[in-house]
């Protein structure tokens, strides 16, 4: 599904990877380990084309993602730090806004179910809501995003509790099972059930 | 493609409502330098029609310039920005809706008001039609060339000095063609071929200004 080849990527002058590569199939769960500031963002935003590499590049079934732009990007779900969220609109309008962005058809109903199972009200505007709130709101895009064959997912866990934090796993460990491809960067070790794991170490 | 395109014109326009305060900003604005030159220059009424043009021109000019360096910034901030670029519409219509929602909260209420400022002036009433469809061809096109320079300035540093040095001298054909039009219709002329040529840079820039910022966005996102 997603191949990356001799990627290399400096940052600010400092060399942060060098000669990185992987191929990953549906079905493998892929995670991202490394210190702060060891390029795990910078690798996942090259990985969704945000970020252009020094050199080399990524695949999506073969083909270069600069040339597939928009056909790329619908088969992705990217999160990444920051949440995205708009402190002005309640969760609801900002999820209905996202999913419609990202091509997803979502009903009112699925939407509140979504939120329902991070245990968002809907009705409220998100800058009442604390930061891990806010968090959720962007991830409670995932439940919505089962069709979608990759995700990348920028520390998911961070800002969340406990039992959000289970629920994430819980969701990627069943977008995996499904045969799905999904990156992830921690700088902790997490618990996801899947069969195929691997791990690139930076840093 | 159009879904996306409506789903963003209608999220700016209801986060404009709720943010009220950064809307009226710019039109506060407007108004305040128009209505400052009368008092400062005088009450002389030949010596203010002289000026009207130029002077609620280069007033809706640089209230565009006010409200043109958040257009992007918020967005940016709080990571909308990326998701719009790895959106399943192109940036390019993306950025159109967003352009249009700006320019209806922005834009369109400098036109409404403008005929209410000309008062001040003392210019005649047959010249109230006039400078509103001027400033009903040329508002649009400030907010697509500014948004050019809006996106190129990005998490800059001291953006918005950068954005008006690089975005004003683009507004000179503007200026030039929408106070033009209206010293014409104020010696008794046709103000048409100016209108025209206002009509004619709203179509090119219309064209080619959302891709140009689609472009800049990127650059400036890497």
């Amino acid at each position: 599904m997603l191949e990356a080849a001799g990627l290399q990527s400096a940052r600010q002058g400092r060399q942060l990877f060098k000669d990185l590569g992987f191929a990953l199939r549906g079905g493998e769960l892929l995670r991202v380990a490394g210190e702060n500031g060891s390029g795990k963002t910078t690798l996942l935003k090259i990985l969704c084309g945000l970020l252009a590499p020094d050199a080399g590049e990524v695949r999506w079934q073969g083909t270069p993602i600069r040339e597939l732009r928009e056909d790329y990007s619908r088969n992705l779900v990217y999160l990444g730090h920051a949440p995205a969220v708009k402190g002005d609109l309640t969760a609801a309008e900002n999820l209905g806004v996202a999913c419609t962005m990202a091509g997803l058809q979502a009903s009112p109903p699925a939407i509140e179910e979504a939120l329902a199972r991070y245990g968002l009200p809907p009705g409220v505007p998100l800058r009442k809501l604390s930061q891990g709130q806010r968090r959720r709101a962007a991830l409670a895009r995932l439940p919505l995003s089962a069709a979608v064959p990759l995700w990348l997912l920028d520390e998911p866990f961070a800002a969340l509790d406990a039992a959000a934090a289970r629920l994430t796993e819980a969701l990627i460990a069943e977008h995996v099972a499904r045969g799905n491809a999904v990156v992830y960067t921690t700088h902790q070790e997490a618990a996801i059930g899947a069969a195929v794991q691997r791990v690139v170490a930076l840093g | 493609m159009i879904a996306a395109a409506r789903c963003i014109l209608r999220r700016d326009l209801l986060l404009a409502l709720r943010r009220r305060g950064d809307v009226a900003t710019a039109l506060l604005f407007f108004v305040i330098v128009a209505s400052l030159f009368p008092l400062g220059v005088g009450a002389e009424p030949e010596q203010l029609r002289a000026i009207a043009p130029g002077v609620i021109w280069v007033a809706a000019l640089l209230s565009s310039l006010l409200s043109l360096a958040r257009l992007f910034a918020d967005d940016h901030a709080d990571g909308t920005l990326e998701q719009m670029l790895l959106g399943a519409a192109p940036l390019g219509v993306i950025v159109a809706a967003k352009l249009l929602a700006h320019w209806l909260v922005a834009g369109l209420p400098l036109v409404a008001i403008a005929p209410l400022l000309a008062l001040q002036y003392g210019l005649p009433a047959p010249l109230y039609g006039t400078l509103a469809l001027s400033l009903l061809l040329g508002t649009p096109v400030l907010s697509l060339i500014g948004a050019i320079g809006a996106a190129l300035t990005l998490g800059l540093r001291g953006g918005g000095v950068l954005l008006a040095l690089l975005v004003l001298p683009l507004y000179v054909p503007v200026l030039v063609f929408g106070a033009g039009s209206l010293d014409m219709a104020a010696a008794g002329l046709a103000p048409q071929g100016q209108l025209q040529l206002l009509a004619a840079l709203l179509v090119v820039s219309a064209a080619f200004a959302p891709w140009a910022i689609a472009a800049a966005l990127r650059i400036s996102t890497e």
